[in-house]
């Protein structure tokens, strides 16, 4: 049973104080969504807890299954067992799928895949989410569309099976199809073993195909609000405007 | 129009087989202010004597004849006439020649590998390599070991004739090669150069074609991997002076180490009679340190106003900290990120060359240089 434990989490960017104090325990089997106005910080929380360069944390700790990920390099952090879902995948020009994802699983399982098994789990995985079998051959994320890449996260999410999985507004720039297509992918990876998923998002929509067990509201950096799914109604009700003007 | 009818870039420029037709260098010439000549060791300024001690073997496809030539061979200076300094020097002192020639309409069954191995000390050479019309060859130039070396290289491909050819500069540290490669393409003739640079102390070659006739079709590929205190440098230049020909040049480095330097100098010239010339460049470097330095110089002059097509590009940057964030969040470690990303910047180069045992070994080089 892994448990990501975030307490007390200050983060800055160049100088600039993002997050002021997050607390939030997420427990395998368990989903959170965080939701929260654009600019409130959602997406340092997730780059701070993934390792990312330009992110400094100034305070806190983030613990998972009691190991400080904040000492771990980035990809030990993944190793770890800690995902994160990009709001913006990066293009990376002449490193193929294929090729990235190999690596990617090598990685993380610690041996390399037998490779017919690794090509039938990844042709599996990308009928599941409706991605044509040429991509394995493209390079990484390079002229996706929106949709692609987010199914391309989920690709990954699926084949690399972390402890806890961050998945910062995969939901939006999604048509209604490719919502549908994204959400039964991280439903399958929910069911597919005792996982904890952090949803990171600025909609409700996407929390009508993940139901969530809790919903904290997320504002000026820090969470505001926190209850279980019928916090999402109220917020699709009301909207931020409660939130934003309380914290401003 | 204004367009002017002869280019600015080959006016200074002149070609003589006389040495004494070419002031010794001082640096400040346009063509030799990137080169440190004092690392020379006398190749620029007459001092260097030649003792021979680059020795040349040919391992040749069956189709081809091979020969060993002396200077007053008359096959010797029809493509190519020195167009600088070292180019005259080299043309001056070199003793023997090295003469491949692909009969008529022969498709060479395998590559033809000349192996320039440096036995230490200074040498001049010369090599001409003749495709006789619709001759079909691979050639290999494979420089290895040690040596002050300068030479002349000529690639003659006959009408309708294809050649390929890699130049692997795989020299020993303290080397140092100052080189001409000069293809001359006839009527419909096709030219795929080469070239991959790694090792040597000073590396400057100047690879260059001229059309003789419509339907010229040239490529000019080159890799290299700049190490601490190397100087690798390559200056091409193309010159459309037929119509309906093509062009493209793509060049991709990468630097690591303090005073790692490399220059490379496109220079493309479509003459008025060029119509329908259609060509590109591209050179991209990648600096993986601080303390290296790319000087990267296209230079596209355009004398007519009936081009099919014609385009420049060049970058130099570092590597992207985003790219390797996203796959060390996938639990990649960094160097092998680093590695990945580096040989997705080469891409599809090395899978160019056309010999498979040469492809490995390019590759191993690469990779070898990743890992050091
Ligand atoms: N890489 C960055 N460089 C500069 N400012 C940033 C960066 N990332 C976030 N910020 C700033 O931090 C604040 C929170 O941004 P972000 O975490 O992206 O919010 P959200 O994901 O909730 O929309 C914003 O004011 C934003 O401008
Ligand atoms: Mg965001």
């Amino acid at each position: 049973m892994s448990t990501l434990e975030i307490r007390d989490l200050h983060v800055a960017v160049e100088d600039k104080p993002i997050l002021r104090g997050v607390n939030l325990t997420v427990k395998a089997g368990e989903t959170h969504a965080i939701m929260g106005p654009n600019g409130s910080g959602k997406s340092t929380l997730a780059y701070a807890i993934a390792g990312h360069p330009k992110y400094t944390v100034t305070g806190g700790q983030v613990l998972l299954d009691g190991v400080d990920l904040l000492e771990l390099s980035v990809d030990e952090r993944a190793r770890a067992g800690l995902f994160l879902a990009m709001q913006y995948p990066v293009e990376v020009p002449g490193v193929s799928v294929s090729n990235f994802l190999r690596s990617a699983v090598t990685s993380v399982r610690g041996e390399a895949p037998k490779l017919r098994e690794f090509a039938k789990d990844l042709k599996a995985g990308m009928d599941a989410l409706s991605i044509d079998a040429a991509f394995a051959q493209r390079n990484l994320n390079e002229g996706f569309s929106g949709g692609e890449k987010k199914r391309h996260e989920i690709l990954q999410l699926e084949l690399l099976k972390p402890k806890i999985a961050v998945l910062d507004e995969t939901d939006s720039g999604l048509d209604v199809d490719a919502l549908r297509v994204v959400s039964e992918g991280i439903n399958r990876f929910r069911a597919a073993g005792e996982t904890g998923v952090l949803l990171i998002t600025h909609y409700t929509r996407i929390l009508r195909y993940v139901k969530p067990d809790f919903v904290h509201v997320f504002a000026a950096g820090r969470v505001v609000e926190e209850g279980g799914p019928e916090l999402a109604d109220k917020l699709e009700a009301e909207g931020y405007e409660a939130y934003t003007k309380a914290s401003a | 129009m204004g367009l002017a009818t002869t280019p600015s870039s080959t006016l200074q420029r002149k070609s003589s087989y006389e040495l004494d037709d070419f002031a010794v260098p001082t640096g400040r010439e346009e063509e030799w202010r990137f080169t440190p000549l004092s690392r020379l060791k006398g190749l620029h300024d007459g001092t260097a004597a030649g003792s021979g001690a680059v020795s040349v073997a040919v391992d040749a496809a069956p189709e081809a004849t091979v020969e060993t030539v002396g200077r007053e061979d008359e096959r010797i200076g029809k493509a190519y006439v020195p167009a600088d300094r070292v180019s005259a020097q080299a043309y001056a002192a070199f003793e023997k020649a090295t003469v491949v020639t692909v009969p008529r309409e022969a498709v060479a069954s395998k590559p033809t590998v000349i192996t320039f191995t440096g036995g230490g000390g200074t040498a001049y050479g010369h090599t001409v390599v003749r495709l006789e019309p619709m001759a079909e060859a691979v050639v290999v130039l494979d420089h290895r070991g040690s040596a002050v070396y300068a030479d002349n290289v000529e690639f003659v491909v006959g009408d309708g004739a294809t050649l390929k050819v890699v130049s692997l500069q795989d020299w020993a540290d303290d080397a140092v090669h100052v080189s001409h490669h000069h293809a001359q393409l006839g009527k419909d003739a096709t030219f795929r150069g080469f070239v991959v640079t790694l090792g040597g102390d000073v590396v400057r070659l100047s690879p260059s074609v001229s059309y003789t006739a419509p339907g010229g079709d040239a490529d000019l590929t080159g890799l290299y991997f700049v190490d601490a205190g190397q100087h690798l440098e390559h200056r091409l230049l193309v010159d459309h002076s037929q119509p309906n020909c093509k062009s493209n040049v793509v060049y991709k480095g990468a630097l690591q180490g303090d005073d790692a330097h490399a220059v490379w100098i496109g220079d493309v010239i479509i003459r008025v009679e060029a119509e329908g010339t259609d060509t590109y460049e591209l050179n991209r470097n990648l600096l993986l340190t601080d303390g290296a330095r790319a000087d990267s110089v296209p230079n596209l002059e355009i004398l007519t106003g009936e081009v099919a097509g014609a385009g420049h590009a060049s970058a130099s940057g570092r590597l992207d900290d985003e790219h390797i964030f996203y796959l060390q969040a996938r639990g990649i470690p960094f160097d092998e990120a680093r590695r990945l990303v580096i040989r997705g910047f080469f891409g599809q180069l090395i899978e160019k060359i056309e010999v498979e045992e040469l492809r490995d070994r390019v590759m191993a080089k690469v990779e070898a240089e990743l890992a050091g």
